[in-house]
């Protein structure tokens, strides 16, 4: 039986590839296109002023965002599957580094066959992106977008894409099939991610209602959140609720991976290598750095002892809470937004979870869902016009910015929520949810891969 | 001829070794072990949350030797092995079995000779 699904699922796949490729074939780039309408999207993510009409290619910028890329890229993998990998128990270790890397590979390939234009191609109705763009249709080495080659703004939102679908797999690990989440990661990036990345980015309806995320707290961290805490609660409890991390070096190496990562993430968002994306690099330094010391001490208070792991938890906290505000606040907002990631998930992952008995394995609602929508909401009141005058928040006289961000905050969670939802039930009647009891006692790394991750 | 095992403190392996070369005692096995007893075990916390790890960490001595030489290995090894001249709760055990032979594989050697 499971055989039999296994097979149909990774046919499906290689099939709709193969169909990809024939399209890519039979469209030649035409250099002329997409220029004006990517425009756009860059204003939407970076609020950066309009660039001038003749859109040209600044090498300055384009070195940066190449780097930048790569450095989001490193986020997934290696970083986020070492954070994700060393907190799993040592049976599921390669598992959960399975679906990061499988997740990243999926998306790389369906975001150039149609993610890219469903989420950044001209806007329909608020709606979602048209399909201009379908296979890259059109963009060719001379497509601008803003300041850069096209084909590297493609790429940096592809990055963005795969780590936020891969983030959601920490609530579902050690009990998951790994043929449902690979239908997860397509599922939940074409009807979930490319819709409400083209609302905030894409100059979709909470776009024009000027909804701020510099670089993804609704986008990413809330929407990846929530689709967590709703999955863990469909799959249901595993059979032994613990976190017993197998090697805390690993994440460790994984946290350090994803900070030195979210620099291209916060500071690439700027998309150009400008002042703003050095407010937004400071600002992600400042805020990750306070938010690990507040969970330390808040950690030291409560447990009696400071762990590495708190450090480490902090810091992503920290990182998750920065990402919409990197490139509006100034660094006392940081510094006020990192204390409030390391104080407040603490206690949701610490006390609430426990309190309401859910199964979150690995806190992605705790750290990224709690502290997306912390970075969110103190956006509205930190924006500082001084540091980007695109943004400007409660404490610089406009408090209809609080009330936006609420709106754009209260829109995803619902969104994501419902068809996340909807996602999974889907799943469950497809191949099913959850491995056998058994097999996730003996653990998943030989029931999913057939491999051990340490071996004599 | 016996079999000795002794369960050990982990702290206390360098000085036990030391006690048994004293009295020419060079022959024997280590491993780490892990073990539940009277000394109960210790919590350890990730994220907040407390887990009891009842499992607490030892190591295993294994030696085989001639009747007349475990009297004194078993006084070198309560010696050197006890926490304080009390001792505490956690400072391990010693069993001793009888052996029915022993054979050197490079020679094929049996019994004392053996050893």
């Amino acid at each position: 039986m499971r055989n039999k699904y296994f097979t149909t699922v990774l046919i499906g796949f290689g099939l709709a590839v193969l169909l990809f490729a024939a399209f890519s074939l039979a469209q030649t780039p035409d250099a002329a296109h997409g220029v004006k309408d990517t425009a756009k999207a860059v204003i939407a993510q970076a609020s950066a002023p309009a660039p001038s009409p003749a859109a040209k290619i600044d090498t300055g910028d384009t070195a940066w965002m190449i780097v930048a890329t790569a450095l989001v890229m490193l986020m997934t993998l290696p970083g986020l599957a070492l954070f994700y990998g060393g907190l799993a128990k040592r049976k599921d270790m390669l598992n959960v580094m399975a679906m990061s890397f499988a997740t990243y590979c999926i998306v790389s390939v369906l975001w150039i066959a149609y993610g890219y234009t469903f989420a950044f191609g001209n806007d329909v109705r608020g709606i979602i992106g048209d399909a201009a763009k379908f296979m890259l249709g059109g963009v060719g080495s001379n497509s601008v977008s803003g300041t850069i080659p096209e084909f590297i703004f493609v790429v940096f939102q592809l990055t963005f894409a795969a780590i936020t679908v891969a983030l959601a797999s920490g609530a579902y690990i050690e009990r998951m099939k790994f043929s449902a989440w690979v239908l997860f990661s397509i599922f939940w990036l074409t009807f979930v991610y490319v819709p409400v990345a083209h609302w905030v980015w894409g100059n979709g309806f909470l776009a024009k209602l000027g909804a701020l995320d510099f670089a993804g707290g609704t986008v990413v961290h809330i929407n990846a959140g929530i689709a967590a805490l709703v999955g863990a609660i469909i799959l249901g409890k595993r059979v032994k609720k613990e976190l017993k991390p197998n090697n805390l070096v690993f994440v460790v190496t994984g946290a350090g991976l994803l900070w030195f990562g979210w620099f291209g993430f916060n500071a690439g968002s700027a998309l150009a290598a400008n002042g703003i994306a050095g407010a937004a690099f400071i600002n992600t330094n400042t805020a990750t750095a306070m938010a690990a010391i507040a969970w330390m001490f808040t950690e030291w208070m409560y447990n009696k002892k400071p762990t590495i792991l708190g450090l480490a938890s902090g810091a992503v906290a920290g990182l998750v809470a920065i990402t919409p505000a990197a490139g509006f606040v100034n660094i006392g907002g940081a510094l006020v937004i990192g204390i409030c990631a390391g104080v407040i998930p603490f206690f949701m992952v610490a006390v609430v979870k426990a309190k309401l008995g859910y199964d979150d394995t690995l806190d992605a609602f705790g750290i990224h869902g709690v502290g997306g929508t912390i970075g969110a909401l103190l956006t509205g009141v930190f924006a500082d016009p001084a540091i980007n005058p695109a943004g400007k928040g409660l404490l610089y006289g406009n408090p209809a910015q609080l009330k936006i961000q609420f709106i754009a905050v209260a829109t995803t969670i619902g969104y994501t929520a419902v068809v996340t939802t909807i996602i999974f039930y889907v799943i469950k009647v497809l191949v099913g949810l959850r491995v056998k009891p058994e097999e996730e006692i003996m653990g998943m790394d030989q029931s999913e891969h057939g491999e051990n991750a340490y071996n004599f | 001829m016996k079999y000795i095992i002794a369960i050990i403190q982990p702290t206390k392996l360098e000085a036990v070794k030391e006690a048994l070369s004293h009295i020419e005692i060079f022959r024997l096995t280590v491993s780490d072990a892990q073990g539940v007893g009277r000394q109960k075990g210790h919590t350890e916390v990730y994220r907040g949350h407390e887990y009891q790890v009842n499992f607490v960490s030892k190591v295993k001595l294994e030696i085989a030797l001639d009747d007349k030489y475990v009297e004194q290995t078993v006084n070198a090894i309560v010696d050197s092995a006890r926490s304080g001249k009390e001792g505490k709760i956690g400072d391990g055990k010693i069993f001793v079995l009888p052996c029915e032979d022993v054979i050197r594989i490079r020679t094929r050697e049996r019994g004392v000779e053996a050893l």
